[in-house]
């Protein structure tokens, strides 16, 4: 019976091919805008959660409020350390823009005056060279270690160690190579920055107030603990609890992937609208097609067919467009979120289980819209339908 | 012989809103196994309602209607279904079958709906295309086939669950006389094979084929007349009664 209900479906689809693929139409989009849509949100989620594993770090950025008159020197970070036991490293950080310059190429970047600590502090690794030293800071070394991103920019495969480079005008031996941070650090791009000596770096943007400290939390169980701690510090020094911002990056970064989690339902929520239109477009063109064949109907009744023949018939006719076009969506809804993620060099957030739930939620559409058009169908009384036409 | 239709005081009042409409007012009559009847009478005169109530389409709204001795008067519809299916043959003034299916497949249907088996299925269903001459049309669509060839294909459909009657609601009426003459010689042939027909018809020509003659008017039965029918023969004349 099943298989003689689907064959009388199939043909009834197929004596009117363009507005089966119409009605799919609907679903076909709404299937892709799902998928496409949570895919790209899950990659997002994946790529922030990502940078949250990798760095692993407990740090603890302190930016005094400047706006305020809130000033903080290189020698602060002693007095922090003192006075903030969950800490166990500081470093300065003096931030500011610059042009490099390595022969006739220029290069736009930022530039980081900072200490040693800063190297574990961001969890930083080298691909060649040294990262700064003690006595760089002590004796005002004119040294540079480069992000990735500058390196390329600026050398492009030459070998840049030891070479000299101009900052703002002051000439900088290349000590180091940076690797790529996979989401550590402190400034917007952490692979294309110039790091110096903070001594250096106050020559060179012509300030000794520092932008902020980074610090590290002794445990990330005592993070939290340590956030209040700096927090009431700055505060109890100068007077006002908005004297400093202190953040932990980690904090940041949860509450980005918790944000980007949050996309990810909203966007598969909108999709998921598209879905449910394309639903209404399958109910709509089924009530038509029922009052089309009203006399199909009453004939198939007057020869024996029961309601539930009648109501299979007309369920799997529009379960057939929606699986139809939950199938097509899917591929092109994959393809769609492969595309974009590849080349974001995001992980591909697409999982099967999104697109057999797409394809679940797609038949579900089909049968649920499906449901009070094969009913109206199968409850036709057959002489009236007879009638008809 | 048993009855194979039995009515007693068939009534159907049609309610349109506030108005009722009496189309059938106290019908008795029974049709023996193996007859075969014209219902005759003026347009209005409750010919069609009674086939839909003998063809378990409709119910009746008082008296009894007895199918091969089941009482289907108070059957749900689902039930009717089944009766439909396995009991009777329907054969309709324009024909009615599904454009979309080939003619084996409009005579297969009532075969799918009633379960039987895919073999069986398709060998009842070419023999009853065959019976109806058109063994070589099975895989042609409604479109594809002459007025005439359409509705030897719904007899075909008809036949084809072996039915205890085939009720015909001016089966002839949209086709013209060589046509028409085509299809009462397979009715014919049905009801020498032993078939029990009733044929709603305008057509005196058509009633002369027939063994007895109902003639209602105004929802009542006013003749009943067992005439006996005259064979058809090529040329059209007269032969023996039988
Ligand atoms: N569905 C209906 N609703 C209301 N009244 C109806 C309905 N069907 C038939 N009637 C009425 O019942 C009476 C009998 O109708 P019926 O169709 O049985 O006549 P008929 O003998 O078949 O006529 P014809 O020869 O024109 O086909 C008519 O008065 C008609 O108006
Ligand atoms: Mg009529």
């Amino acid at each position: 019976m099943l298989i003689d209900s689907l064959r009388m479906a199939w043909r009834s689809l197929a004596a009117n091919t363009a507005r089966a693929l119409l009605t799919m139409l609907g679903i076909i989009i709404g299937v892709a805008a799902v998928i496409a849509l949570v895919s790209v949100g899950q990659a997002a989620t994946q790529s922030v959660t990502a940078k949250v594993e990798n760095l692993g770090s407990n740090m603890i950025v302190v930016v005094p409020n400047q706006a305020q008159g809130v000033t903080l020197h290189v020698a602060d970070g002693n007095w922090l350390l003192a006075t903030v036991p969950q800490i166990s490293a500081v470093a300065p950080l003096l931030e500011g823009g610059v042009m490099s310059r390595y022969g006739t190429k220029t290069w736009s970047t930022t530039l980081l005056g900072t200490t040693p600590p800063s190297e574990q502090i961001q969890g930083r690794s080298m691909s060649a060279g040294r990262y700064l030293v003690g006595s760089d800071v002590q004796l005002r070394r004119q040294v540079a270690v480069l992000g990735a991103t500058t390196e390329q920019n600026l050398f492009g495969g030459l070998n840049p160690i030891g070479r000299t480079i101009q900052v703002d005008g002051m000439p900088l031996i290349v000590v180091g190579v940076m690797n790529q941070s996979g989401g550590a650090g402190i400034t917007s791009n952490p692979d294309d920055e110039i790091v110096t000596p903070v001594t250096v770096a106050e020559q060179i943007l012509h300030t000794n107030n520092v932008a902020a400290f980074m610090t590290e939390a002794r445990s990330s169980d005592l993070a939290p603990l340590a956030v209040g701690h700096l927090q009431a510090v700055m505060s109890r020094r100068f007077r006002s609890s908005t004297a400093a911002e202190v953040v932990s990056e980690d904090q940041v970064l949860k509450t980005l992937a918790s944000l980007t989690g949050t996309l990810t339902v909203m966007l598969g929520g909108i999709a998921g609208i598209s879905l449910l239109v394309g639903g209404i477009g399958i109910m709509n063109i089924m009530l038509v097609t029922v009052s089309e064949r009203t006399r199909e109907i009453g004939l198939r009744k007057a020869i024996g067919a029961k309601r539930s023949a009648v109501a299979l018939q007309f369920l799997i006719e529009s379960g057939i467009l929606s699986l139809g076009g939950g199938a097509v969506g899917g591929a092109l809804g994959y393809a769609g979120a492969l595309t974009f993620t590849s080349a974001l060099h995001w992980p591909s957030g697409t999982s099967l289980s999104t697109v057999l739930l797409a394809l679940v939620f797609s038949v579900a559409v089909g049968v649920v819209f499906g449901m009070w058009p094969a009913l109206r169908a199968s409850r036709l009384d057959p002489i009236e339908a007879l009638r008809q036409g | 012989m048993a009855a194979v239709i039995r009515v007693e005081a068939l009534e159907r009042v049609y309610r349109i809103g506030p108005v009722s409409v009496p189309a059938l007012r106290g019908l008795d009559f029974a049709v023996p196994a193996g007859q075969m009847v014209a219902i005759m009478g003026p347009s209005g005169s409750g010919k069609s309602t009674l086939l839909n109530l003998l063809g378990c389409l409709d119910r009746p709204t008082a008296g009894r209607y007895f199918l091969a001795g089941d009482d289907v008067a108070h059957k749900s519809s689902d039930e009717l279904a089944e009766v439909r299916n396995r009991r009777i043959g329907f054969v309709f003034q324009n024909y009615n079958l599904l454009p979309q299916l080939t003619a084996f497949e409009n005579v297969e249907l009532p075969l799918v709906y009633g379960r039987v088996g895919r073999a069986e299925r398709h060998r009842r269903a070419d023999e009853a295309l065959a019976a109806v001459g058109l063994a070589d049309r099975r895989r042609h669509h409604p479109m594809e086939l002459s007025g005439g060839q359409q509705q030897r294909v719904g007899i075909a459909r008809a036949i084809v669950g072996r039915p205890d009657v085939i009720l015909a609601d001016e089966p002839t009426g949209n086709l013209d006389s060589v046509s028409g003459n085509d299809v009462l010689q397979l009715f014919h042939a049905l009801h020498e094979g032993g078939s029990t027909i009733v044929i709603v018809t305008h057509d005196e020509e058509v009633a002369r084929h027939c063994q007895r003659i109902i003639r209602l008017h105004d929802g009542q039965l006013v003749r009943d007349d067992e005439a006996p029918a005259r064979n058809l023969t090529a040329t059209g004349e007269e032969a023996e009664p039988c």
